[in-house]
């Protein structure tokens, strides 16, 4: 009986639970709500894509309506790795949350803090669940007003300032992207993708079209900090509480791809070109230079958030890339790149939250050393550290392999070769790191940093043991991808002429 | 039958997990220098004996293999012994004793700071060497690759001073720059064309690409593969000379230049095939490029004062004698250069441990203050003076053995430009070598006799015992040699 309502289920959980979270006024009471919600939510993420993997998408009509009125969520091999990703997420994240909230939040505020994982978590999987492009903005909406609270609730007084500047893009970017809806509702007559693809070989004029895809790509690409839109991403990072920005960095741009190559491939069709280049191609590009700009500024960063913000919008660059290069090996790559980045930079974030609480500082020349007097955190960041430069043996290294095996296979060397390339830039953003957390004779801060509380490293361990694990067998995260990348590939066929 | 104590899978297995051990024991074991390096010698005699036992097994004809880890859908990460690989495996753990030893006396002696560094990093070090020499496939081969290069990192860097973090980023940046930029795009575009990355006996590449996108790849793997050196990429290795010279050795001999070589080599037979590198001359580049990196790093050893430098440029002229024999890719060529991994192990590590014994003792690091160096330190210079010949490859020492395989092999291929290389090599060879022996023992002594730590004089003698019984009893890596091009 409950199994048929998994898909409902996955976003509703932690939807009450923040509301009980929020009802409950207490600190405590309101960590144990939003861990088993959580938890709860993990479970039935799981649960859906067992039933994916062995049977094939799922479809599920809210309130039985039929999906020309009413709103049908699909779970199919694309969007039940990002369920599972983000469950997991959320779960490690509320974890590691409970010993870091009394250091970075005000405790009056701690179960609102609770209320909003949840609901950032809620509107996060709706967005993945939700098989409606109006109902899938409804689910955004409600991410990004809980990720501006989150963002907000950071006690360093930047971190308003942050949450403003993302609440404006954030905003404009929402707005964009219910313009595309609207357009094209007013192409096809349905917000239901399935009835969108059909019914799209009819439209006889495109141009409503390319509008509606320019407007919701352009929102998408805000939400997802796709280059050159990412400008809100390094501070959101920076100054958010250290649980917030875990969570938000393995999972609220990883959706927002998600979404983008739900568009690109199944509705607007990835080879179209518009004018004379290919949208491949102009994704192709901006994910190029995202890879290398990215980088290249993380490079300069001396607060190790930041470096670790820039890094991201980098390590989005390959996930595009991976979806530009739209062969088999490319978007697995991609899919592979969602997973396995956000378990190395909820790693990373975590074991730099912990140095954060513990010897009060973030920056890297604050830190000299750190490694001597939390040789556990210190640990963690090194493991996710080598897993962006993407070293063997780490999660990392797999992502990259695929990619640049579908770049190959595309016929494209000098492709396979800049990916690499790039990945050289992060050897020298975190050779910086390992170089003078490790090598350098202890700072003050770093001398008097106390012992963290297991249930902060406990999580970050997880992660970066996950991040060996997959990067040793990656049997399991490459079976959902490639399955991803299958289902992809095999609805785009080009819906548009 | 094998004549195997272990089964061929578990000495493989040991072999790693022996290093990894100790590794950890080591870092247990911080606070008792004593136990530290008693846990160090116990490992290296540990994994020497389960390396034997596994030679007894190679020479009987068995080939073991282990699968470690399945990594994806046609990728895995399996450990697989072949002939080649053997050699390779054999020369780092032996020389792991040997260094051991020395090593003990010479962080001792010099009372060298971050020991416990200095000895877990070396055992890691090992471990990704003999994950390396005994990979069944290319991604295993990268995996330890890799290990192997930031292993080494913070014993390159152990000194912490302004100038060692430099050569550290310097070492860093180009084993793995290369490595990332032109090794694994190598390696994937393998796996794209021809759907395997295991190892075979001939290669597997036969006929599946073309001569010209053959050269390109062979060079992705040449420079991707930068701890062999070849100019232009080899600057990492003379600034890499301000570790500790127990360090050097590890650079020079046991493991990562040869790690280097070891790739190339092992691409050239495994991986292309020398057949299909012959009928395609794919490889006739690179005998140039070669060339060129042995006479032009022996002008620049030429003129080097620093002892440790000047031995740096020959390691990067001897390497390339080894690339340049792969590249000529026939079966006598081949031989000859797994014949010079060995050979230059053994005479390498003699000179470094020699250079650091008179370090240790006389703080003396210039050429041009040896004089009489050798009166006061007999048996240090006398082995010095040993491996020198070696490197020159006069008999009766190890040195004579690659080159005279490598020197008919280039008369065979009538390839005059290889002949003209190895004979003004060999010359230049002697200008650089000979004088130092000359001013050690004919120019006057101006102090007592002292050696080195005994620990110290008693490894180098052994390697350098050890050059000299390489050139009288060569049977073994003779016969894996052999093996490795089945003749």
């Amino acid at each position: 009986m409950i199994a048929a309502h998994l898909p409902v289920l996955v976003v509703l959980l932690p939807l009450f639970g923040g509301l009980l979270a929020a009802l409950s006024r207490h600190n405590e009471a309101a960590f144990w709500i939003a861990l088993v919600a959580s938890i709860a939510t993990l479970a039935a993420a799981a649960a859906l894509a067992g039933q994916v993997m062995a049977g094939g998408p799922i479809s599920y009509r809210i309130g039985g309506w039929d999906p020309a009125l009413g709103i049908e969520y699909r779970i199919d091999a694309v969007s039940a790795p990002i369920l599972l990703l983000v469950a997991a997420m959320g779960v490690a994240a509320i974890v590691y949350a409970r010993r870091s909230v009394t250091v970075e939040i005000i405790p009056e505020r701690v179960a609102w803090y609770y209320t909003m994982m949840l609901i950032c978590l809620a509107g996060l999987l709706g967005m993945a669940a939700s098989g409606d492009a109006f109902n899938i903005f409804v689910f955004l909406e409600i991410s990004s007003l809980s990720t501006y609270t989150l963002i907000a609730l950071g006690r360093d007084r930047r971190a308003l300032l942050a949450a403003y500047q993302y609440l404006i893009v954030g905003t404009i970017g929402a707005t964009f992207y219910v313009i595309g809806v609207g357009l094209l509702y007013l192409s096809t007559g349905t917000l239901n993708f399935g009835l969108i693809v059909e019914r799209l070989p009819e439209i006889t004029s495109p141009r409503a079209l390319i509008a509606a895809e320019a407007f919701i790509v352009v929102g998408i690409a805000l939400k997802l900090a796709l280059f050159p839109l990412h400008a809100w991403l390094p501070n959101a990072y920076a100054y958010a509480p250290s649980s917030a920005t875990a969570l938000l960095a393995s999972t609220a741009t990883k959706v927002a791809v998600y979404l983008l190559a739900r568009y690109l491939f199944a509705v607007f069709g990835i080879q179209r070109s518009v004018g004379p280049i290919s949208v491949a191609d102009a994704l192709m590009a901006l994910s190029l230079l995202a890879m290398f700009a990215a980088s290249l500024a993380a490079i300069f960063q001396n607060d190790i958030k930041r470096l670790l913000a820039f890094s991201s919008v980098a390590q989005i660059g390959y996930i595009t890339l991976g979806l530009a290069i739209a062969n088999e090996a490319g978007v697995t790559g991609a899919f592979l790149h969602i997973m396995n980045h956000a378990l190395m930079k909820g790693a990373a974030f975590m074991a730099i939250g912990a140095i954060l609480i513990s010897a009060g500082s973030s920056k890297l020349d604050e830190l000299a050393g750190i490694g001597r007097t939390m040789p556990v955190a210190a640990g963690a960041l090194t493991v996710a550290g080598l897993a962006l430069i993407g070293v063997p043996g780490t999660s990392g290294f797999v992502s990259k392999w695929y990619l640049v095996l579908g770049a190959i296979e595309a016929g494209r060397l000098w492709l396979a070769i800049l990916i690499v390339a790039s990945s050289v830039l992060a050897v020298l953003y975190v050779g910086r790191i390992l170089e003078v957390i490790w090598f350098r004779e202890p700072a003050k801060r770093s001398l008097e940093a106390q012992a963290v509380p297991l249930s902060l490293l406990a999580p970050t361990l997880v992660l970066a043991a996950l991040t060996i694990w997959f990067g040793l067998d990656a049997g399991f995260p490459v079976e959902l991808a490639s399955s991803a990348a299958k289902a992809l590939l095999g609805v785009s066929k080009g819906a548009l002429p | 039958m094998t004549g195997m104590l272990l089964s061929g899978e578990a000495s493989l297995a040991l072999a790693l997990v022996i290093p990894a051990l100790a590794a950890l024991a080591i870092i247990a074991l911080a606070r008792h220098p004593n136990l530290r390096e008693a846990a160090t010698l116990v490992a290296a005699l540990a994994l020497f004996i389960v390396v034997v036992d596994l030679l007894t097994g190679v020479l009987a004809g068995a080939r073991p293999a282990l699968e470690l880890a399945h990594l994806a859908p046609g990728l895995s990460i399996a450990l697989h012994v072949d002939p080649l690989g053997m050699l390779f495996t054999a020369i780092a753990a032996t020389l792991w004793v040997a260094n051991s030893v020395y090593s003990i006396g010479y962080m001792r002696g010099n009372d060298e700071p971050r020991q416990t560094t200095f000895y877990a990093c070396f055992a890691i070090a090992i471990f990704a060497t003999m994950g390396l020499a005994l990979a069944g496939n290319l991604l295993t081969l990268f995996l330890f690759y890799e290990i192997l290069s930031l292993s080494t990192y913070p014993l390159v860097t152990l000194k912490r001073s302004r100038e060692a973090m430099r050569a550290g980023r310097i070492y860093l940046l180009t084993l793995i720059g290369a490595s990332m930029i032109l090794l694994l795009p190598a390696i994937i575009w393998t796996y794209a064309i021809s759907g395997t990355l295991d190892f075979a006996p001939g290669g597997f590449l036969a006929g599946r690409v073309g001569p010209e996108a053959m050269a390109v790849l062979l060079g992705l793997y040449v420079f991707g593969a930068a701890k062999a050196a070849v100019m232009p990429l080899h600057r990492w290795l003379p600034n890499a000379m301000v570790a500790p010279t127990p360090v050097s050795a590890l650079l020079h001999a046991v493991a990562v230049v040869k790690a280097g070589v070891f790739t190339i080599l092992k691409v050239v037979v495994s991986v292309f095939g020398i057949e299909t590198l012959q009928t395609t001359g794919s490889s006739a580049w690179l005998v140039y490029v070669a060339g060129f990196t042995i006479i032009a790093a022996s002008f620049v050893a030429l003129s080097a004062d620093d002892l440790k430098r000047r031995l740096a440029y020959s390691t990067v002229s001897q390497l390339s004698y080894i690339v340049m024999a792969a590249a000529l890719a026939t079966p006598l060529a081949v031989i000859g250069a797994a014949l010079h991994i060995a050979a230059h192990a053994v005479s390498k590590i003699t000179l470094f441990f020699a250079a650091g014994s008179v370090y240790t003792a006389e703080h003396v690091t210039k050429v041009s203050a040896m004089d009489g160096i050798g009166r006061r330190m007999p048996w240090t210079m006398a082995a010095f003076t040993i491996g020198a010949l070696s490197m020159i490859g006069l008999p009766p020492t190890a040195g004579f053995l690659g080159k005279w395989f490598m020197l008919g092999a280039a008369g065979g291929a009538a390839n005059w430009f290889a002949v003209g290389v190895i004979i003004v090599s060999t010359v230049l060879n002697a200008a650089y070598f000979l004088p130092i022996i000359f001013r050690a023992f004919m120019k006057p002594a101006n102090g007592p006799v002292r050696e080195a730590p005994l620990a110290m004089v008693v490894a180098l003698t052994a390697t350098a015992a050890g050059t000299i019984l390489l050139f009288l009893l060569p049977d073994i890596p003779l016969r894996l040699a052999r093996a490795m091009v089945g003749v």
